[in-house]
């Protein structure tokens, strides 16, 4: 029996860290700092939990098992806050996220990545065939000052 | 001063959980990892959260910078203080067995007094640090 835990255990620390590598990957591919954070939740949910239940199966019924289900529950309640004030930070610093305006995500012309914003500001707004009613197009910088604007009245 | 809500029912949840594992691994210093200087740094750490969620002047209504300064001094007074009850006890410095009736018992007590020592000096000098930071330009 003691032979099917481990087996077990191996198992789900093997899919653990895959996940933590397809978070790792998702981190350096993603376009900006949202999309970045989804990709780092995966590792922070799937992989942790899985690694943290694998542990658990090799460690039996002990006190190390229940000290790594006390460590499981701190990161679940601990990384969504952290989650929660970086896009908080992020937001406020006026940062866009990508696809909210006309932006192409895929294909040709499709959004640079966050380094080339900047120069390539004019490629990657396609003239959308319908125009959405509820934003007229600015450009990102009069947009960002209006958010700022609207923050300062709100705060 | 805006205060978010999660944060603040983050912190409130958390730091009583800080504290006690500061103590944990205070008083597990003996029998396993840990010690004064770990247990110092994460007192430090709670007091540092408080006065990120709270602000700065919050945190110093708590802990006032006087009690964190007189904290630094406080401990080496602690640690030194042990050592030199041991020299009037008869033995040499910093060697506890007189402390208790038992030696091992008194070894236990001294290195408990000593390690408490470290983490009044750790945590106070941590947070004398954090706090001459971040009052800077004030």
């Amino acid at each position: 029996m003691a032979a099917l835990s481990e087996i077990i255990g191996s198992v789900l620390i093997a899919v653990g860290a895959f996940f933590y590598v397809v978070g790792a990957i998702g981190i350096y591919r993603m376009p900006d700092v949202f999309t970045r954070m989804h990709a780092a939740g995966i590792s922070d949910t799937a992989g942790a939990g899985l690694l943290i239940a694998g542990m658990m199966f090799l460690a039996g019924f002990s006190l190390v098992a229940v000290k790594l289900a006390i460590i499981l529950g701190v990161i679940l309640f601990t990384s969504p806050i952290a989650t929660h004030a970086l896009a908080q930070a992020a937001l406020h610093e006026g940062l866009e996220p990508v696809g909210v305006g006309n932006k192409v995500l895929i294909g040709p012309g499709a959004h640079p990545g966050p380094e080339k914003i900047g120069k390539a500001a004019k490629n990657e707004t396609r003239k959308p065939a319908i125009r959405s009613a509820r934003k007229p197009a600015k450009s990102p910088a009069a947009k960002r000052k209006t958010a700022s604007a609207k923050r300062r009245t709100r705060s | 001063m805006k205060l978010d809500v999660i944060f603040r029912v983050a912190a409130k949840i958390f730091i009583p959980f800080m504290l006690v594992f500061a103590l944990y691994v205070q008083f597990h210093g003996d029998f396993g990892p840990g010690g004064g200087f770990q247990a110092g740094v994460v007192a430090a750490a709670m007091v540092i959260f408080y006065a990120i969620i709270f602000g700065l002047d919050a945190a110093q209504k708590i802990f006032p910078p006087r009690i964190i300064e007189l904290m630094v001094p406080a401990g080496v007074a602690i640690f030194a203080g042990v050592g030199v009850a041991s020299l009037f006890l008869g033995n040499d410095y910093l060697d506890y067995s007189p402390l208790m009736h038992d030696p091992v018992h008194g070894q236990h007590i001294g290195i408990l007094l000593v390690e408490i020592g470290v983490l009044v000096t750790v945590a106070g000098t941590m947070v004398a640090i954090f706090y001459s930071f971040i009052g800077r330009g004030r």
